[in-house]
């Protein structure tokens, strides 16, 4: 198998050099239709509407399942922030425990799997599409999930398997077997291995397409046009020597350098949103008229909830359970601690980080306004609104950032490709975690769908966004609708461990160290 | 009330040099001795996530790579010698847990080797002497 795909590798190389760019162009638009025939089915199944409406019923399944999650756990995210953070900063960690995984250390990995192109280029899209009243209800989405996440994150700790050699594997593949089997519950393996192929899926698409394409339409933006397949074959080679070639080091300084990022394009947006800061006023003015008018917006106000809804979905992965794979792996005698620790993830990624690209886009004026109505203009396809240069995706939220600091575009472009490359290592990592699950343990197998993995980065950067980006959210959205059935079924257990755990913080059995 | 003495032990040349010293004041003036191993280890570094996967067989390999090959042939050496050691093993910052070691083992002083490193990286991350000197709660000898 792997011989075979090494063999189309290189056809497609020398197929490359023996011809000029036409056939290259020619390759990227057949990747393009064959990409966009075969998956079309998979999105129009899970983004289809309810019956005579507009509204996709996926949407309404995260909005339920995030609201139910809320109310149960008595607005958990609000309650128990405070105590999330005191975990995170070590307060109640046995200094005798010392050598394990840290909740910081669990939290960061989990953040640079979620941080990143969601947070550049899902933003800019919602913002386009839906107006800045996206942002309204991308922010509710990212307070809800914080439930969502805390949720599948308990559950992920507390039924993962620990083997011999002292490795943990996690998951939501793990909490519905063996959960399920708690309960009594029926079903609990077919939902872990139609989870893990929703997994897989999610991993080659929004871990891997995604991260590939917007890293190209990045760089190309940057550089100029070139062909995809290029950007394609070198993300794929360093991604194939990391997780096929095993050198680890590479994701080690990815790992390191990503935080810094994160927070020096934070550090950026914070200037550029006080540089204009007698524009916050209206910039938020916008977010909330937009939210519930949705005037002269595509979509009008449900265009930009679904968007809000869809993007910060995609950004956060809350419900989707990746997260419950990441934070699994984590060594706590409480399963609960991770719980409050991961329901930070949404408000870091969501929440803040979010808000502050479509906080930018707003205040540079990347959006065109109709200077009598003040309604945003359409294109042509009325699907858009318009922008300055016409740019949407990474490219909107590039210029929003060039527009004040010129040099940023550069800075921009190696976030764009670390926060890729990160979210590549990390979604490499959740995809062989469930297909290990379904095919077992072994390095042939584990290699197979390394190899696989590296092949759709070549094919993510020569697709066009379009059909890239729908069977992203296709198959995230999927692995979704599966663990958020799980979720339902386990929260009473969650509950269980919740109401323990609380009881014992108030008798001081549970006790800061710090 | 019998002196104890609390010694940074890494296998480096430093650590025996701190050993050796220890001994001698040991034979001359009496008391114990607790050798502590501390590895290096920081709650805030950033892991990869096959990292995380692997850090409880990591740390039960450098647990048992330090008792065997650090801490279990001096602790034999200085049985040979007739000196009962107590040894301690523990991770974190190191100045800070020779500090507790100290603390929690009511030891009257603490010995550590230099290591030598000077310039750069000691003045940018700062050195264990350096920060031993600073915040120990007994008298620390530093042996060249």
């Amino acid at each position: 198998m792997t011989k075979t795909f090494s063999r189309a590798a290189l056809s497609v190389l020398m197929l490359a050099g023996a011809s000029g760019p036409a056939l290259a162009q020619s390759i990227d638009e057949q990747v393009n239709q064959i990409f966009a025939n075969s998956t079309g089915w998979f999105v129009n199944l899970i983004f289809s509407n309810f019956p005579g409406t507009t509204f996709p019923w996926i949407v309404a399944w995260l909005v339920i399942a995030a609201t139910i999650f809320t109310v149960y756990f008595g607005l958990i995210q609000f309650r128990a922030f405070p105590h999330s953070i005191s975990l995170v900063k070590g307060d109640y960690s046995d200094p005798n425990d010392a050598g394990e995984v840290s909740h910081f250390q669990a939290l960061a990995t989990a953040l640079s799997g979620t941080v990143g192109l969601g947070n550049i280029a899902g933003v800019a899209v919602a913002v386009g599409i839906g107006g800045p009243g996206a942002t309204f209800w991308m922010i509710l989405a990212g307070l809800m999930g914080m439930a969502s996440k805390f949720t599948e994150c308990t559950l992920g700790v507390k039924y993962r398997n620990e083997y011999e050699d002292g490795t943990v594997s996690g998951g939501p593949m793990y909490y519905m077997t063996k959960g399920f089997a708690e309960r009594g519950l029926p079903a609990g393996k077919f939902l872990a291995i139609l989870f893990s192929v929703f997994c897989i899926l999610g991993a080659l698409g929004g871990g891997n397409m995604f991260q590939a394409n917007q890293a190209h339409a990045q760089i190309s933006n940057v550089v100029g046009d070139y062909p995809g397949w290029i950007t394609g074959i070198v993300f794929a080679f360093v991604v194939f020597i990391v997780i096929v070639g095993g050198l680890k080091s590479i994701a080690r300084v990815t790992e390191k350098v990503v935080p810094f990022m994160g927070i020096m394009y934070v550090a950026a947006a914070l200037v550029i949103i006080l540089m204009n800061a007698d524009k916050i006023g209206w910039a938020f003015g916008e977010i909330f008229n937009g939210a519930f008018t949705g005037a002269g917006v595509a979509g009008g106000m449900v265009g930009a909830l679904i968007q809000g809804f869809k993007r910060a979905a995609f950004s956060n992965e809350a419900g989707v359970g990746s997260a419950a794979i990441a934070h699994s792996a984590v060594r706590t005698k409480e399963p609960i601690t991770e719980g409050f620790v991961s329901l930070l993830e949404p408000f870091i990624d969501t929440v803040v980080i979010c808000t502050m690209t479509a906080l930018v886009i707003i205040i540079t004026g990347q959006l065109i306004q109709d200077p009598n109505t003040g309604l945003y203009l359409l294109d042509e396809g009325a699907s858009t609104i318009q922008t300055v240069d016409g740019n949407k995706g990474v490219a909107l939220t590039s210029a929003a950032f060039s527009s004040a600091f010129g040099w940023f575009q550069y800075v921009l472009a190696i976030a764009v490709i670390l926060f890729a490359f990160s979210t590549m290592i990390s979604w490499s990592y959740y995809g062989l975690k469930a297909w290990t699950f379904l095919f077992g343990e072994g390095h042939t197998k584990e290699l197979i769908f390394k190899v696989i993995f590296c092949l759709f980065v070549v094919i993510g950067a020569a697709a066009n966004l379009g059909p890239v980006i729908d069977f992203s959210d296709a198959a995230i959205f999927a692995m979704a609708v599966v663990n958020i059935i799980a979720l339902y079924c386990l929260m009473p257990i969650v509950k269980r461990e919740l109401n323990s755990y609380q009881s014992r913080l108030k008798s001081g059995e549970i006790r800061k160290f710090a | 009330m019998t002196r104890k003495i609390v010694v940074g032990y890494d296998d480096s040349a430093g650590g025996k040099s701190a050993l050796d010293f220890a001994v001698k004041q040991l034979k001359a003036q009496g008391g114990s001795l607790v050798l502590a191993h501390v590895l290096e280890w920081s709650p805030y570094s950033f892991l990869t996530p096959e990292e995380i996967e692997e850090r409880h067989a990591r740390r039960k390999e450098e647990l048992s790579r330090a008792e065997t090959a650090v801490l279990g042939p001096v602790v034999a050496q200085l049985a040979k010698e007739g000196i009962t050691v107590e040894t301690t093993l523990k991770y974190g910052h190191i100045a800070e847990t020779l500090c507790r070691i100290a603390k929690d083992e009511k030891a009257d002083q603490i010995i550590i080797g230099r290591t030598g490193e000077s310039g750069f990286s000691s003045r940018l991350f700062g050195s264990v002497a350096g920060s031993l000197a600073q915040v120990a709660p007994v008298p620390v000898t530093i042996v060249p």
